[in-house]
């Protein structure tokens, strides 16, 4: 719904214009987190081209939430822009004579296009007067003070982040932190472990290398563009923005106290030690209630994943039916339909990369023509002798600016088109989610089966001890103990299974809601992606037509009959 | 020589063809004959006229590449002054480099279609050009039976035929003399007419220009290939990606997938339109360029020719006094020989001061010319583009109403 904030929004907008816009769902981050894109948007918008149109930016540092620095300002600086796609056409053009007025890319339809998949349904009113704004900005160095391993500081980057919300669990309604990038690393992996069964928004990259390789400030910047997205994301989703994990981040100031998920070495280690004890018994080797709820998790539940893979190979290749299937024909259907969909995404985005560099192509090849012509009018002008050349040169001046400009057009075309198409790459990168959620339910599921497992084992033992004490003397006391510790182990093993098939029962839920939602926010996305696209289309194709019209009327006399 | 105008074939594009004198010419029907190694493409070269000089009011004949290489050299030899109407390049080779090997055989029928085209270009700028349409040499072209053609083709050996490398080093040397005047080097033997100058100067630097001009427009070209087949490509992807959605959203898709589908082809028709329309008639003018290079080196010949034999005159009238006062026997050959040599000098003077006007002349002709050719060059590449970007509009605009549609439902 309105998680994001139009970065359009005039510093001077009255109030029911800010919310008008609110409630539309705008949306500016158009920036792409993908490395893949990373390229075309690069070269897109490098602006050492003689071309480029210098645009006067407006100073606006104080507040980043209502008055950022303009769109076009962004997109001849950063290699991720982030603006508000369908109103960028006019403003481009400056000194092509063109007016600031959208004509045909409607209001409404520019004001569509919001983060993809993460609009919280608009249908309660309650919610519909609900909003967070987040804008990140700031980037600082700060060096961090001598920690155990690494004598010395070491430097990393925090960025400013700045909340505007009326959500009651805040108990403000502005304000500020700063975070640095590791800090949203551990806030996604919290909210992954919290929200089993949610399609939580990917994370932006943590792009070790590239990091050595690009410019730093190029680096920097791409990265706040990317963190920005992400945490507007987190806010949209409906579930997530209410989380206690996305508000201390937003909120707590000084460090976050969020317990970074302990570092694999530290577990392997821990679950290391525990094991043996475990496999001679001195240690519980039963999986308790409050873990059944965790998935198996590296080093400290090795004892459990090895029950868990092998119920999982007896799944597989034993032959054997598990006690719990995946019954669900409904959601292997559709788990099959988004593994389909997947595919075609991923096609269909690397051929819109195609097509946005072979216009970007055209753009420059026709803006380089047209230079030349440029030159070649300018010459023939100094060294005209005779009228012809003067004529001839006239003409030449017409067809170069007529190129020069459709190049312009081309650049604007291109653009857009990038923005618009960002949708096909942004729904791309969800299928990670979707994967994370689907295997979230599979592995509670297995965690289930491996109880039942676990429970019908312990069940024969203690049957076969209990039938066989009436024919001994004198181990009775023994055997009772036995069994007592039998059935302790039976009682818990039956708590635990009861937990995990109702946290397998909730994940279920979680999936299907999230599908749902996933489903109906994809269509609506795709539609306003196609009605983008094919609009930007028209509008700068009819610009320049007519701009070669112009010349093919002019030059109309040559034509022999 | 006297001046005949007639505009069957005119320069002028408003003048309508009068009935009196005409030459029309033209080249058309390419085909492949014989085979492997040897197999060359021939052409049918019809010719309509009255003229008394040609035989009938239309003659057909048959003529290969090397034919029209025939009548240029031949042209160019006789015709010294006069800017010989370009002929397109011999091979695909070296023209542009930009080709891949799959280009270039893809290219083989379109490659022959540009030649044509060019041939007929060339003829009739001959044809219609007052001095060259007089041409003996265009006579025999027009009407020559094949082996009559075939004996005069293998006639031209040596002695008269000037080889491109003789040409290349005429080039260079025009070019560096050109250069050192520029740098200020003083050397003998150069016209030292500063409007001559300025007008070597224009011409080197506009090949330049030109050359780059039709570089970006052969890219120009490409582009639109490659943007086709994106476009192609794209279309394909969405289709499939509708099928997954299908309902309205699919058939939404499916729709943008067949326009793109659709445009691609448009894309690739452009392409071609812009390839025969634009960028040939830029590389028409380059090769014209280099003709006019030629007459400057030609020019240039003739002066140095014109000055050594001024310079031989000199000392040979230095000799005979010198023999006529010792009263040597030799004195009379001596005379002979001077003699003979002032009317070479004055036949060389003579061959020098017609090319020169001959060029200045054609240089008004050659710019008229220009000025016409490109610009109907550029008007065909504007009415291209706008019609492109029309049907990009109108197909793209189509679309709209369905894709309200969905979202309403």
């Amino acid at each position: 719904m309105m998680g994001s904030e139009n970065q359009e929004a005039h510093p001077h907008a009255s109030r029911e214009e800010m919310q008008s816009l609110i409630l539309d769902d705008t949306s500016s981050s158009t920036s792409q987190s993908f490395s893949s894109y990373r390229s075309a948007m690069t070269t897109l918008s490098e602006s050492h081209h003689p071309l480029s149109v210098p645009i006067a930016t407006s100073p606006a540092e104080s507040d980043p939430l209502l008055s950022p620095p303009p769109p076009q300002h962004r997109h001849l600086q950063s290699p991720k822009s982030t603006s508000n796609p369908n109103m960028q056409p006019p403003l481009y053009f400056a000194d092509v004579g063109e007016v600031n007025g959208i004509e045909s890319p409607s209001p409404s339809q520019s004001l569509e296009k919001s983060s993809p998949f993460s609009r919280s349904s608009s249908s309660s009113s309650s919610s519909s007067t609900e909003y967070i704004k987040i804008a990140v900005s700031n980037p600082q160095k700060e060096v961090q003070s001598s920690n155990k391993i690494v004598p010395g500081g070491n430097t990393y980057v925090t960025y400013l982040i700045t909340t505007k919300t009326n959500l009651p669990d805040f108990g403000a309604s502005e304000f500020s932190v700063r975070r640095r990038f590791k800090d949203v690393v551990t806030l996604s992996d919290r909210l992954v472990e919290a929200y089993r069964g949610f399609l939580i928004p990917p994370r932006p990259d943590k792009n070790v290398v590239e990091s050595q390789v690009m410019q730093k400030q190029e680096f920097v910047e791409q990265r706040r563009v990317a963190l920005e997205k992400y945490l507007r994301r987190l806010a949209d989703h409906p579930v997530i923005r209410k989380s206690d994990e996305l508000r201390v981040f937003l909120q707590v100031q000084g460090r976050l106290p969020l317990a970074a998920s302990a570092d694999v070495a530290s577990r392997v280690i821990d679950g290391a030690v525990k094991l043996p004890r475990q496999l001679f018994g001195d240690a519980p080797s039963t999986i308790g209630p409050q873990d059944a709820v965790q998935p198996a998790k590296g080093g400290r539940d090795l004892l459990r994943m090895f029950k868990e893979l092998k119920q999982y190979v007896a799944n597989d290749w034993g032959g054997s039916r598990p006690p719990v299937d995946e019954e669900d024909k409904e959601f292997l259907e559709k788990k099959e339909r988004l593994r389909d969909l997947e595919q075609q995404l991923s096609n269909a985005s690397q051929q819109a990369e195609s097509l946005v560099k072979a216009q970007q192509d055209m753009g420059e090849t026709m803006g380089e023509l047209g230079l030349t012509f440029l030159k070649l009018t300018k010459f023939e002008n100094e060294e005209a002798v005779l009228n012809a050349q003067r004529i001839r040169a006239a003409d030449m001046k017409n067809v170069a600016t007529a190129a020069v400009k459709a190049s312009r057009y081309y650049r604007g075309l291109n653009a857009q088109t990038v923005s618009h198409l960002d949708t096909l790459h942004e729904y791309m990168g969800l299928m990670l989610s979707v994967h994370t959620a689907f295997s979230d339910r599979a592995s509670a599921l297995l965690t289930v089966q491996t109880l039942l497992s676990e429970l019908s084992s312990l069940n024969s033992r203690a049957e076969k001890l209990e039938t066989s004490s009436s024919k001994r003397f004198g181990g009775d006391k023994s055997r009772f103990r036995k069994v007592e510790e039998l059935q302790e182990a039976i009682r818990v093993t039956e708590d635990a299974k009861n937990c995990a098939a109702r946290e397998y029962e909730r994940i279920k839920e979680n999936n299907r809601i999230e599908i749902e939602r996933l489903d109906a926010e994809r269509k609506a996305d795709f539609l306003n992606m196609l009605k983008g696209f094919v609009t930007n289309q028209v509008f700068y194709s009819e610009k320049i037509g007519s701009e070669w019209a112009k010349v093919a009327e002019a030059t109309s006399g040559y034509v022999k009959e | 020589m006297q001046q005949r105008s007639f505009s069957g074939v005119s320069q002028s594009p408003r003048s309508p063809s009068k009935q009196p004198p005409y030459l029309a010419v033209s080249v058309t029907d390419p085909a492949k004959m014989g085979n492997g190694v040897q197999a060359y493409i021939s052409y049918k070269v019809i010719t309509k006229t009255n003229l008394p000089e040609y035989q009938g009011l239309e003659k057909i004949v048959i003529r290969r590449y090397s034919d029209f290489v025939w009548l240029r050299d031949r042209l160019f030899e006789k015709y010294k002054g006069i800017f010989i109407p370009p002929l397109p390049e011999k091979s695909t080779v070296g023209t542009n480099k930009a080709l891949s090997c799959a280009e270039k055989f893809r290219f083989t029928a379109e490659f022959i279609e540009m030649r044509r085209q060019a041939l007929d270009i060339f003829v009739n700028r001959i044809a219609s050009h007052h001095e060259l349409q007089q041409s003996e040499d265009l006579r025999i072209f027009l009407q020559a039976d094949e082996q009559t053609m075939e004996r005069a083709r293998s006639q031209e050996t040596g002695i008269f035929k000037k080889k491109p490398a003789d040409l290349m080093q005429i080039f260079k040397d025009v070019q560096s003399r050109v250069s050192d005047v520029v740098l200020g080097k003083e050397k003998p033997v150069e016209e030292s007419n500063p409007d001559y100058e300025k007008l070597k100067r224009y011409v080197f630097e506009l090949e330049d220009h030109l050359a780059e001009a039709q570089k970006h427009a052969y890219r120009l070209v490409k582009r639109h290939r490659e943007l086709g087949q994106s476009l192609s490509d794209f279309g394909r992807a969405v289709k499939l990606l509708g099928a997954c959605e299908g309902e309205a959203l699919g058939k939404a898709f499916s729709e943008l997938g067949t326009k793109s589908e659709m445009l691609s082809v448009k894309l690739q028709k452009e392409a071609q339109h812009l390839l025969m329309n634009f960028e040939e008639p830029l590389k028409d003018y380059v090769r014209a360029v280099h003709s006019v290079k030629g007459t400057i080196a030609e020019r240039a010949a003739a002066f140095r020719q014109h000055c050594d034999l001024a310079e031989t005159i000199k000392l040979k009238e230095i000799d005979l006094n010198k023999l006529r006062l010792t009263r040597s026997e030799r004195t009379v050959d001596a005379e002979h020989e001077y003699e003979e040599l002032k009317a070479d000098g004055e036949e060389a003077r003579r061959r020098f001061e017609m090319i020169v006007r001959l060029m200045n002349e054609e240089m008004v002709r050659f710019q008229e010319e220009k000025t016409l050719d490109v610009g109907l060059a550029f008007h065909e590449f504007a009415k291209g583009q706008s019609r492109l970007a029309n049907a990009i509009a109108d197909a793209w605009r189509s679309l709209l109403p369905k894709l309200e549609a969905c979202s309403s439902s």
